[in-house]
This record gives structure tokens, C-alpha cells and sequence, in this order.
């Protein structure tokens, strides 16, 4: 089966690297599945959850806030400001920031808090 | 014990309490370095993959961005500045702060006006104390900075650039390239507008070189670029900082290594100078026993 390399890349470490079938992200004009062959493309991502499928049929899940998503040569590089595995997460933690969000009326904050949720408990659903 | 021989003592003993601090000190800045090389290197492939997209959005699309064209009637430049919180790390600060004086002299002979920007306390304090205005200023993270650090430097670097009246032409910034354990050097680059011959990567190849693919961009190549280039400027921040803070730190490790030797010295020297300083004093308790006795007899004989 054809596959593509993955990068996720954050600021100050490299989160992920690796084969994979499929990379869903969310970018700016929506949510983008990028498969072996894409056209080259370069574009901004929002904060959102990213999802690898893995060569051997597992599920990568990492939660992202703000960065770029750029694919050449079956070569997909994912930049982040910040970016978590699904299994870094510390679940109590981010409801803790969630619920300070809400109260707070900070809505970048709670937005963050509930895609670092949304990224933990969707590999907990997967295992 | 004579009074000299006392002093001597002394002076020892403090001087061996200065090595302790001194050695102390070394290692704990020799630990340090290695940690900050290790951030430098966890750095890099987020920023060679966005100085790549950078130079690939910048040479595929003939968008014009604010950031990248030249102004040819520059009026005020910026200059960023990266010190050290604290001292005793030899020239590392000086060295910083003379390169940043160059620069703005050096601007100033262009014409344009030099609005300054510092960060570590060093550079603040020798700023304030000749009465040079400062912009704005950051501190207490010189020796361990954050991505988070970056991003607030940067944020107040971009909005002067970007702000309508009043902002600044150019952005350049002074920082400590750490070149090996043993040299670091104070270097000059221009962060804005952006100069896409000088962009490099971190093998020091130039960007420009390779040859990108027709890419797509979403939604649009000057979104793209907006979205970007505040990114690649806190990232070249970002990285300035760690290679600072590792340079801070490898400056520190020499400048209390030679502190350490020269009070190894000062000990010896010192402790020569103890010993022939008692050995006098015994010498002469010797002859006045000597003197003592032979008054003695020499009395005793005049009586018989």
C-alpha cells in the first residue's frame, strides 16, 4: 500500500515521525485528509485534533494549536506552536483549564482545552 | 603565631572559600551547556521546515507582503538585543552590547533613526546607566529560555513593525552565535524585511537553493504568508535566544574555570609566602635564644 511520510513538528521538539496511509487536519478552509500522491500543498492549520492512520493500522491522535501543514515529494510536515499526543495529555488537567476557560470567557483557551479533550479521549475510544 | 604569618593565613583561607564558589560555578555552567545544546538541536527541525516553507511561499508566488519588500526610505530601524540576566560569564554581555552600538551607529549613519529592544538585565542596566532609551525590555530568562519567551518578544517586535504610524522600517537583531565550546561570537542579522538570499538553513546551506514544488496554497499565497512569517520571526528568535543562552552559559564555564585557576595560583603563591614567613619567625626566635644564652654567659663570666 502507498504511504507517506509524516513529520509533527513542534517548536521546541519533534513529536512524531513516521509512515502513514492518511493525515486528517484541520486547517483553515476546513478539514483536509491528505493520502500518498497529494498535489503539494501548503497551507495554515487551525487548532484542532490531527489524526494519523499508521502503515501497520494504528491511530495517531495529537492535539494542535496554530501552525502549517505542508506536503511535497510524499513528504507531509506538520509545524505547530505547541503540539501533544493524545497519550501526553493529561485529561484531568485540561478540564481543570476548560472549566477556568468557561469561567474566564476565554474563548482561545477553551478552545484549546477542548480539542486537548476531544484528542485524549478519542485514542481512549480507539484502544 | 607572628602577625605576618597570620595574614597570610588568612588571605589563604579566603581565597580557597572564592575557589569553592568559583569551581562551583564551573560546573554548574559546564552541566548547563550541554542542556541548552540539546534545545538548540530540538529546535531545529521546526525551524529548517519553516525557513523552508517560508523561502518555497516567498520564490513560488509573486505576492508582495509588507514583510518582505524593501522600504528604500527606511526611517527607523529596530534593534533587538540579547544579554545575560546575570554577570561573571566574562565578555559575553560587553561583547553583545558593543556589537548592538556598532549596528546602531552604523544605522544611524544611514539616517534612520535606532529604537532599541533588550532583553537580559545586563544590557538593560548598561542602557539605563548611560541614559540610552530603551523601547522595550525583557527579563529573567536569558539562561533558560521558552518558545513562550520567543513569542512574547517577537509579538511586540511584529506589532511595531506592522503598526501603521509610527512603526519601525527594519528589525535587526544582535545575538551570541555559539560556535563551539570556545568561541562564541557576537553576530548581526536583519530579521525584516525579510532577505531571501541570506535565509539559511541550519546546516548554513543556503534555503534558496533547493527547488520547491508548484505548490497549493490555502487559502491563499498571502494568507499563507501572513500566517507564516510571524511564525519564522518568533521562530529566529526562538533560536537566537537558546544559542544566547548556550553561549551565556559556555562563556560563564571559561570565565570561572580562569577564576578557579588564578586562585589556584594566588593559593600557591600564598602559602610559599606562609612558609618563609614562619620559617623567619623561627629563625629569628632561634637567634634571640641564642643571643639570650650567650648574654647570659657572657655575664656570668664578668662576675667571677
Amino acid at each position: 500500500m502507498a504511504e507517506l511520510h509524516v513529520e509533527l513538528v513542534a517548536a521546541d521538539r519533534k513529536v512524531w515521525s513516521g509512515a502513514a496511509t492518511i493525515v486528517v487536519a484541520r486547517t483553515a478552509s476546513g478539514d483536509t485528509g491528505i493520502m500518498p500522491g497529494h498535489t503539494p500543498v501548503l497551507s495554515v492549520l487551525e487548532t484542532g485534533p490531527v489524526t494519523i492512520r499508521t502503515v501497520d493500522g494504528g491511530t495517531v491522535i495529537a492535539a494542535v494549536h496554530g501552525g502549517f501543514i505542508s506536503f511535497a515529494d510524499n513528504k507531509l510536515s506538520l509545524l505547530a506552536e505547541i503540539a501533544e499526543l493524545a497519550d501526553e495529555i493529561d485529561v484531568a488537567r485540561a478540564e481543570r483549564a476548560l472549566e477556568k476557560a468557561k469561567s474566564d470567557l476565554d474563548e482561545h483557551a477553551e478552545r484549546r482545552a477542548e480539542v486537548r479533550l476531544f484528542a485524549a479521549r478519542g485514542l481512549k475510544a480507539h484502544v | 603565631m607572628g602577625a605576618q604569618l597570620r595574614v597570610y593565613k588568612r588571605r589563604i583561607r579566603s581565597v580557597t572559600a572564592t575557589k569553592k564558589i568559583t569551581k562551583a560555578m564551573e560546573m554548574i555552567s559546564a552541566s548547563r551547556i550541554v542542556k541548552a545544546q540539546r534545545a538548540v538541536a530540538a529546535s531545529t527541525p521546526y525551524a529548517d521546515e519553516l525557513t523552508r516553507a517560508v523561502t518555497a511561499v516567498a520564490t513560488r508566488s509573486n505576492a508582495k507582503h509588507p514583510l518582505t519588500t524593501e522600504n528604500p526610505q527606511a526611517k527607523t530601524a529596530a534593534v533587538l538585543l540579547i544579554t545575560a540576566d546575570r554577570g561573571l560569564a566574562g565578555g559575553y554581555s560587553t561583547n553583545a552590547i558593543k556589537a548592538a552600538l556598532t549596528l546602531s551607529e552604523r544605522l544611524r549613519g544611514e539616517g534612520k533613526d535606532v529604537v532599541t529592544y533588550i532583553v537580559g538585565r545586563k544590557g538593560v542596566s548598561y542602557y539605563t546607566f548611560r541614559d540610552f532609551k530603551v523601547a522595550e525590555s525583557w527579563t529573567g530568562f536569558s539562561d533558560k529560555p521558552t518558545y513562550g519567551d520567543a513569542k512574547a518578544v517577537a509579538a511586540d517586535l511584529i506589532e511595531a513593525f506592522t503598526a501603521e504610524t509610527g512603526g519601525v522600517d527594519e528589525l535587526h537583531l544582535i545575538s551570541t552565535k555559539f560556535e563551539s565550546m570556545l568561541t562564541q561570537t557576537a553576530v548581526e542579522a536583519r530579521l525584516l524585511p525579510l532577505k531571501l538570499d541570506e535565509v539559511q538553513l541550519s546546516d548554513e546551506r543556503p534555503a534558496k537553493a533547493e527547488i520547491f514544488p508548484l505548490y497549493d496554497f490555502e487559502p491563499s499565497a498571502e494568507g499563507v504568508l501572513d500566517a507564516l512569517l510571524p511564525r519564522y520571526v518568533e521562530s529566529r528568535i526562538y533560536n537566537a535566544l537558546l544559542q544566547s543562552a548556550a553561549s551565556e552559559h559556555a562563556a560563564r564555564r571559561r570565565a570561572m574555570k580562569s577564576a578557579t585557576d588564578n586562585a589556584g595560583e594566588l593559593i600557591k603563591s600564598l602559602t610559599r609566602l606562609a612558609n618563609s614567613a614562619r620559617q623567619a619567625e623561627i629563625t629569628q626566635e632561634i637567634s634571640e635564644i641564642v643571643g639570650g644564652a650567650n648574654a647570659l654567659a657572657d655575664a656570668s663570666r664578668g662576675s667571677e
